[in-house]
């Protein structure tokens, strides 16, 4: 019983701090240098403690002690509670998402089974659309209580935005439960044990659905209507500043990897390596000989590819993200409605007619 | 069996809405060059917009009248601040003309090549901003990137990236330096690569291209009775051009294609401007050529301040020295309008001297203003967001537009 509670306790602490400790703050700093990159720019590189910069990485810290001694600003004629909730509204359901995602395999340790998921629930596909869907309040909480035309109108858009997506994205993944037939995610992963039964391969047209609305779902260009920053100033966080500003931004982040690693899990094989399965990665390191050690070395390399696979994917949507221009509100919407609802549909077809023909072998 | 809408159906009333009402700027991301928009929205449909200009007025025509003729120049750079030669050349021209002297070859040669420059490092910025201001930053800085180099160029010729102050009546500040062939030759290479990349990442964008066609067109008909001139007459497919309809300084000389759009739309603008950033590089190229050696003054203390050799060498030359500095030159009596293609279209000025060392009136056409009156006739039912690229590619100049 012990056992068990600080198993979940270090997997909720490596989550979070994974998410909050690592990634939300990095990817800030890897936004900035990535667009230096790609434009010829140096990029941030100017805080430093005792004159060592660390590539910029020190702007990370500097921003965030300038956000917490900011002035936390609430407008004249806003709802001063709402006001406050909304940012917290936006970040938590990112990271909760994240607590169904299977970051590993199951191990043996000790004679101790170590299943690398905070909660293995069996609709685990399901709760992460429930739970981020649950993230659309708090974007259309912000821009109404601000009491600024500016944010409402982005907080409208950004309802509209992410309710139609959600339609469009729950269906692109329908073919993948009818796949695998579980709307568990860890029992997802277990099936992409061998590199053919990947989702990529089979689903490769559901990867590019599910990537286009999951990128519309966090509201980064080219479908950032609602913070459109030269129409719209900046959207339903207009009105926000110190820390309830920042936490819109983590909340973004967060969702790049929210997203990133739902793509893994349901795309590239998870945890597993490309022809290599588990138990061929746990002999081949000396199951027979020390099963402890093969299973916890193996548990390591498994968190580590996950991890890898997690960075190309916020790579990948980063590279989208300062290459191309923002869609106008209505063609997002047209698009959601007209190309990728449908889309997804036919693709659902397409994959029952494979599953009962026998050229889609269910693994 | 549905009820036909009354006639004096009244959707508001009907459903107790009303229309917001917002306003854009003057201090808002969007509208750079500070005006204001005044926005009736229907949910996202801009149901009326009144465009309020002269954030920037600063009294341009009525301040040049306290100046000399020569002291005149650095408030023109203030006018199109992002090719300011070409305000300069303007004046200048309309000046000599009063006057009545033409300027050497040389002068002419480097007034349309640092012209030329200006107008290249303009269309960078209008792009390049219009780029931004749809989401593509990457473009944005390529381009600024491209503008900041043929800065480089003109900073190399007269010492200032902004405000160039580098024309004279009767002449210029300076020569080109030497070497200015060769940076030219490199800097156009690296502005070429940074075109094609900028083509590469908009002109065939799907998404650049849905926000861009269709949005804000003008037939031409419309367009000539609303006064455009410059890239966005030319989009709506007028081939006229400053430049080759009243030929100036020596662009007769030169072989350059007057690109025309046939829409007229946000698409057109943006494509004729690409297209005139490589005529001017084509341009600098043949005059760099073409241009021969000599002095860039006219040889007439009375209108251009001589060398200080000359003046304190000479007892002409420094009386003339002593009387310009003293109460300016004084130029003849009469009135006088020349028109220069400017970076945004047609940009005259309107001159009346009565003899003595100040312009007595001056009066400047610039191409933003009825362009810029143009805006609610182009955008009235759209949405909020082709304001954005419309407005960015009618390019309003504030510094120009509200003089």
């Amino acid at each position: 019983m012990t056992l068990a509670l600080v198993e979940t306790a270090a997997k909720i602490a490596f989550v979070f701090g994974l998410n909050i400790g690592v990634f939300a703050p990095l990817l800030g700093w890897v936004e900035r240098k990535q667009s230096a990159v790609m434009q010829d720019r140096i990029g941030a590189d100017r805080a430093d403690v005792f004159g060592f910069t660390i590539i910029g990485l020190f702007h990370t810290m500097s921003d965030t002690i300038k956000l917490i001694f900011k002035e936390d600003f609430i407008p004249r004629g806003a709802d001063r509670i709402m006001h406050t909730a909304a940012p917290a509204l936006a970040l938590i359901p990112a990271l909760v998402a994240f607590t169904v995602i299977p970051f590993g395999g199951h191990y043996t340790l000790w004679g101790h089974n170590v299943n690398l998921v905070v909660a293995d629930l069996d609709v685990g596909a399901l709760f992460v659309f429930a739970i981020s869907s649950l993230a659309a309040y708090g974007v259309v909480l912000a821009g109404w209580s601000s009491n600024n035309n500016w944010s409402f109108l982005g907080g409208l858009r950004a309802a509209a935005q992410m309710f139609s997506y959600e339609v469009a994205m729950g269906l692109t993944i329908i073919g993948l439960v009818m796949f695998y037939q579980s709307l568990s995610l860890v029992t997802i992963v277990e099936k992409q044990n061998e590199f053919w039964h990947w989702g990529i391969i089979w689903h490769w047209p559901a990867f590019i659905l599910y990537f286009t609305c999951a990128i519309a779902e966090n509201k980064r260009i080219p479908f950032d209507v609602p913070e459109a920053e030269s129409e719209l100033v900046a959207g339903y966080f207009t009105e926000y500043s110190g820390m309830k500003f920042i936490m819109f931004w983590m909340a973004e982040f967060v969702e790049v990897v929210t997203i990133s690693a739902l793509c893994v899990v349901l795309f590239f094989g998870g945890h597993h390596l490309p022809f290599v399965t588990d138990a061929e990665l746990i002999s081949g390191l000396g199951g027979a000989l020390y099963p402890n050690f093969a299973n916890l070395a193996a548990m390591g390399i498994g968190i580590l590819t996950f991890i890898v696979k997690v960075i190309i994917l916020i790579f990948i949507q980063m590279t989208i993200r300062w290459t191309l221009p923002r869609f106008r509100y209505d063609q997002v919407m047209a698009l959601g409605w007209k190309l990728v609802l449908p889309a997804s549909l036919i693709w659902i077809f397409i994959v029952g007619v494979g599953i009962l023909s026998g050229i889609m072998p269910r693994p | 069996m549905s009820e036909q809408p009354k006639k004096d159906y009244d959707f508001h009333k009907e459903h107790h809405t009303e229309l917001l009402t917002v306003n854009m700027g003057p201090s808002h991301p969007a509208t750079h060059g500070t005006v204001k928009f005044m926005l009736a929205l229907d949910g996202e449909t801009i149901e009326n917009i009144e465009v309020d200009v002269g954030y920037l007025h600063r009294g341009f025509e009525k301040e040049c009248e306290a100046q000399t003729w020569t002291g005149v120049f650095p408030y023109t750079d203030r006018l199109d601040y992002l090719a300011s030669v070409i305000n300069n050349v303007g004046y200048a021209m309309t000046v000599e003309k009063l006057i009545g002297i033409t300027t050497p070859e040389r002068c002419q040669y480097i007034r349309v090549i640092t012209s030329e420059l200006a107008r290249m490092g303009a269309h960078f910025t209008c792009l390049g901003a219009g780029a931004l201001e749809l989401g593509a930053l990457t473009a944005f800085i390529y381009f600024v990137e491209a503008r900041e180099m043929v800065w480089d160029l003109i900073e190399s010729v007269c010492g200032a990236r902004l405000t160039h102050n580098y024309v004279r009546i009767g002449g210029l500040t300076s020569d080109l330096p030497d070497g200015f062939a060769g940076n030219v030759k490199t800097t156009f290479k690296e502005c070429r690569r940074l075109w094609i990349d900028f083509d590469k990442l908009l002109t065939k964008n799907r998404i650049f291209l849905d926000r861009m066609r269709d949005v804000g067109g003008i037939s031409s008909a419309d367009a000539k009775a609303w006064g455009f001139t410059g890239p966005c007459l030319r989009a709506a497919g007028v081939p006229y051009d400053v430049r080759r309809a009243e030929p100036y300084l020596v662009y007769d000389r030169v072989d350059f294609e007057i690109p025309v759009g046939e829409t007229g739309d946000n698409y057109d603008r943006f494509q004729v401007r690409l297209e005139e950033i490589e005529q001017s590089m084509r341009i600098v190229e043949q005059c760099l050529v073409q241009m021969p050696e000599g002095p860039v003054n006219v040889n007439n203390p009375e209108w251009r301040q001589p060398s200080k050799d000359l003046s304190s060498g000479n007892i002409e030359y420094m009386i003339h020295h002593f009387k310009n500095v003293l109460e300016g030159i004084h130029v003849p009596k009469g009135e006088a309008y020349q028109a220069v293609e400017g970076a945004n279209g047609e940009l005259g000025y309107y001159i009346v001297s009565n003899g003595s060392g100040y312009p007595v009136k001056m009066r400047v056409r610039p191409p933003c203003f009825p362009i810029t009156s143009a805006l609610p006739m182009l955008i009235k039912g759209r949405l909020i967001a082709d304001l954005i690229p419309t407005f960015d590619m009618l390019n309003l100049i504030g510094g120009e537009c509200d003089r």
